[in-house]
């Protein structure tokens, strides 16, 4: 047991301050440990949001010594405990309070990208056949956690407050997910260039720095996107093609 | 009166995890007008920490395997106190449940041959989860909540139901508060299916999130409907119990499905040791059939680590008493030894299992594919719940359906693995359809206002006393330390009792539980609120323990030992009467000749 100090955002949704919280801490806490405990013990009401505590759902999301974390997968051990730990709210979404910010744009995201559309079935039972290396990709962008740390980092979001125009690291992953998913037969490439804005994204790889479940966002969803807008619309051949077809 | 937001619904659906996602999809499919609330964001449900997989007789792996097998499994996983309705239409109808998910979008893992794959889990006879590596609830919550999306129902996200409400003996819809902006709200509609999983936050600890506070079963209950089989709460053998922040959290069982051996700290393989009748025909009577068996031949049995989960958990706790217990008090859990078989095991093991690589990598610094995982039993899963007819899911109070966890009757004594995840699946489809049919035949009746009045009083009264009050938390962390300590793994008579009068001293301090700030997402608040669930179904289960003299499934009585053929018959019941809360023992339902011709057949 040993003294530490949070120093954690405290707002009623307009203006706030950070304020100082000692609190005893131990062997193996992480910091949702330590938020929790200064909230039963000294702020009763302070607004905090998660769910899992085991870093499966994404609803901890915060930002830790400035760093997007999941609050409940970052342990004390690995910061500097000499000096305070600073806990504060994602900063690309309106703040609700304290903790707790309003992420309902994202929801508003997904709805407007084209579901899932799945080719006839393989089988005569109605089911489908598809090998372990062709799902091994996709599988990799269905691990998301839907924390929107990825959504909090990217500038074009949180500093160009972009929400409009561009659906975000999160959304393409998704995006991508669909249009790699073996057996999806929808086309979302106009509206990924035209609505969904992917030509926003100039591949800095912040999003993928701070993804807690190791998803490759840039390299994997980000820039074979990219590719196949390029290749639709950009590509010499097929733009002369459209001339003519009017397609 | 309060102040309050209004809704009008056909069909409302109590929470967004796999039952309740599933029934509002299969009731909007219908064309009936759908609310779904929820306590947390969408997506982030319960379901979604589920890892082992979704139990369903496809025979993708062993064609020996058909839903007469999963039944009878079930219903000996469940010592025979299922509602065996359910367990036939749960295993018939899995199947189909499984491969819709995959026509909306979900990947599971692959056959050589192209089709899902299943693994093996304890209690199933042949290898039968359809699973995405460890994090199958995720797949399953997902694919559900972006079809769902489309289809139309509207999601009330972190709003929380605080009190049913009835008119003339029927549901007539629900009221309760918005968490994001404090604000009170009402949900009116003529059919309201419960879907609010289970009750873990009772119990210090707890594999289950900060949800688990049993509000269905207490919402239910003081509703008037019938509650069963409260005693039985499942305490899964492996959650981690080191470091003490993280203790409770879950080593998923595939660990032992791919081939993971428990041992004592002489290093013994101590689930050899004790290996009950029922299973015996079943069991690898040697280490190495064991290995085989988790490899995938068809001619070796499991090993004992595989047995039912109230069992091994017992036998672990064992162990630690008799003082051969790992350093932080649970027992070995080893999956790295397996590179004695396979020579890329460490590979192997990442691809396998790998949330636990980084969960042990993450909270506890150790390396899973190197050195073994100390685990020991933690709370896990509620088999009672609101009592349900195995065919529609309605309860007995008329409108008022039930789904998933929050619901009885599939599981019996003691759940298998993986039959969560299909048990939503099936009827959370089924109340969804019969909701939408009792809606349709239904007009709405008119409110109560007196009990809108009640509700947002009593809610209120925390307020009221602000800091004169005792804060919320402490009395939750009292309630936990002590349904642990006195109604746990191992129960008696005595110490039962004593919890009750823990549970009597406790409402009065819930009673008089004050707090401090507005209205506004405060966790004080909620917390509060959740109190009274909490005590409620502490109640319930600590008085049907008490009344089942027998140890069966998941309730082990010191005082009791063994299983009475007696208790065989009874289901327990739980209602509230005018005089406090009734316990009841009613007939199990005699098996159909057909069902009992199979459970004989497969003995
Ligand atoms: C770590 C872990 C691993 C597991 N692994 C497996 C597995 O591999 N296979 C398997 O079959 N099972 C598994 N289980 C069990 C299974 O995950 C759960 O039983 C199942 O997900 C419960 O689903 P549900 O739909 O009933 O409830 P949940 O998914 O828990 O959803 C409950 C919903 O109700 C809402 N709610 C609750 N109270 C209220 C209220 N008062 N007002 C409004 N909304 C409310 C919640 O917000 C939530 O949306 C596991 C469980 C755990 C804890
Ligand atoms: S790589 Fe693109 S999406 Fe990711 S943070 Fe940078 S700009 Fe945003
Ligand atoms: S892609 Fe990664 S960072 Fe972004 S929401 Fe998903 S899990 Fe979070
Ligand atoms: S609480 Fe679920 S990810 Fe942190």
């Amino acid at each position: 047991m040993s003294q530490a100090t949070f120093r954690i955002w405290r707002s009623n949704g307009e203006g706030g301050a950070f304020q100082d919280y000692k609190t005893e801490v131990s062997e193996g806490m992480v910091v949702l440990d330590a938020v929790h405990k200064i909230q039963a013990e000294q702020a009763g009401d302070m607004a905090v949001r998660w769910n899992c505590k085991a870093g499966k759902c994404g609803s901890c999301s915060a930002e830790i010594n400035g760093n997007p974390r999941l609050m409940c997968m970052t342990r004390l051990n690995e910061l500097p405990m000499e000096e305070p730990v600073t806990v504060e709210p994602m900063h690309a979404f309106p703040l609700i309070k304290d903790l707790v910010t309003d992420v309902s744009w994202n929801y508003e995201v997904k709805k407007k990208i084209k579901k899932f559309k799945p080719r006839a079935p393989d089988a005569p039972d109605g089911t489908w056949r598809m090998q372990q290396v062709d799902v091994d990709r996709v599988q990799e962008f269905r691990k998301c956690i839907e924390c929107y740390l990825c959504q909090d980092v990217c500038h074009v979001l949180r500093e160009h407050d972009k929400h409009d125009v561009f659906i975000g690291p999160r959304f393409l992953v998704y995006t991508a997910a669909l249009e790699m998913h073996p057996l999806d037969t929808e086309n979302r490439l106009q509206e990924l260039k035209d609505d969904h804005g992917v030509g926003y994204c100039n591949i800095t790889t912040c999003c993928r720095q701070v993804c807690p479940e190791g998803i490759t966002i840039t390299e994997n969803a980000i820039i074979p996107l990219k590719e196949r807008v390029c290749d639709e619309y950009y590509d010499p051949l097929k733009k002369l093609f459209r001339m003519f077809t009017g397609k | 009166m309060p102040e309050y937001r209004e809704y009008t619904y056909d069909v409302l659906i109590v929470g967004a995890g796999g039952a309740g996602l599933r029934a509002a999809i299969e009731a909007a499919a219908s064309g009936v007008t759908v609310g779904v609330v929820t306590k947390s964001l969408l997506g982030k449900a319960h379901t979604v920490m589920a890892e082992g997989g979704v139990a369903a007789a496809m025979a993708n792996v062993d064609d020996r395997d058909n839903w007469k097998v999963h039944f009878s499994d079930t219903m000996r996983g469940g010592q025979y106190l299922n509602n065996c309705r359910m367990a036939e239409l749960h295993a018939r109808e899995a199947p189909d449940r499984v491969r819709e998910l995959e026509s909306w979008g979900a990947l599971f893992d692959r056959t050589k041959d192209g089709k899902i794959l299943q693994r093996n889990f304890g209690g199933h006879r042949y290898p039968r989860l359809a699973h995405v590596g460890d994090r199958t609830g995720l797949e399953m919550i997902r694919t559900l909540q972006d079809h769902g999306i489309h289809q139309g129902m509207e999601v009330h996200m972190e709003c929380t139901i605080l009190t049913l409400l009835t008119s003339g003996g029927r549901i007539t819809g629900a009221f309760g508060y918005d968490r994001e902006r404090g604000h009170f709200m009402l949900w009116k509609a003529k059919a309201v299916v419960l879907c609010t999983g289970g009750i873990g936050r009772a119990f210090k600890i707890s594999s289950n999130s900060w949800e688990y506070t049993g509000d269905g079963h207490s919402l239910a209950y003081h509703a008037g409907a019938e509650l069963m089989d409260m005693e039985f709460v499942q305490f899964h053998p492996t959650g981690m119990v080191w470091p003490p922040s993280v203790a409770g959290i879950l080593v998923t069982e595939g660990v032992r499905g791919e081939g993971g051996v428990l041992r004592n700290s002489e290093g013994r393989r101590f689930m050899f040791d004790d290996i009950p009748d029922l299973y015996k025909n079943q069991t690898a009577d040697s280490e190495e059939e064991g290995w085989r068996y988790t490899q995938g031949d068809k001619n070796a049995r499991r090993p004992p680590e595989l047995l039912t989960r109230d069992h091994v958990a017992r036998c672990i706790n064992r162990e630690v008493k008799a003082g051969r217990g790992s350093p932080h008090g649970g027992v070995f859990l080893d999956i790295a030894w397996i590179k004695q078989h396979i020579p890329t095991a460490e590979e192997h093991i990442k691809k396998k299992l790998p949330s636990m690589y980084h969960q042990f990598k993450q909270l506890a610094d150790i390396d899973i594919t190197k050195v073994p995982m100390e685990v020991g039993p933690t709370t896990h899963y509620m088999m009672g719940g609101v009592r349900v007819d195995g065919d529609t899911q309605m309860s007995t109070l008329p409108g008022l359906f039930a789904a998933g966890e929050c619901a009885a009757g599939l599981h019996g004594a003691n759940r298998l693995g993986g039959n969560s995840l299909s048990d939503l699946l099936v009827f959370g489809k089924r109340a969804g359809q019969y909701a939408a049919e009792f809606a349709r035949a239904h007009s709405a009746e008119s409110i109560d206002a007196a009990q809108i009045d009640a509700a947002a009083a009593r809610s209120m009264e925390a307020f009221n006393r602000g800091a004169k009050g005792e804060r919320p938390y402490q009395i939750q962390y009292d309630l936990q330390e002590k349904m642990q300590e006195l109604v746990g793994i191992v129960r008696m008579e005595s110490e039962m009792k004593q919890a009750l009068e823990v549970i009597e001293k406790l409402h009065v301090r819930e009673a008089n539980v004050g707090i401090d700030g507005n209205r506004q997402y405060n966790n004080g608040w909620h917390t509060a609120m959740d109190l009274r669930h909490l005590l409620t179904v502490s109640e319930a289960i600590t008085r049907a323990a008490i009344l089942r003299q027998e140890s069966r499934g998941a309730q082990f009585r010191e005082d009791f030992q063994s299983k009475d053929p007696e208790w065989g018959k009874y289901n327990l019941v739980i209602k509230k009467t005018d005089s406090g809360m009734a316990v009841e023992k009613r007939p199990v339902p005699e098996l159909p000749v057909e069902l009992k011709q199979i459970v004989e057949e497969m003995k």
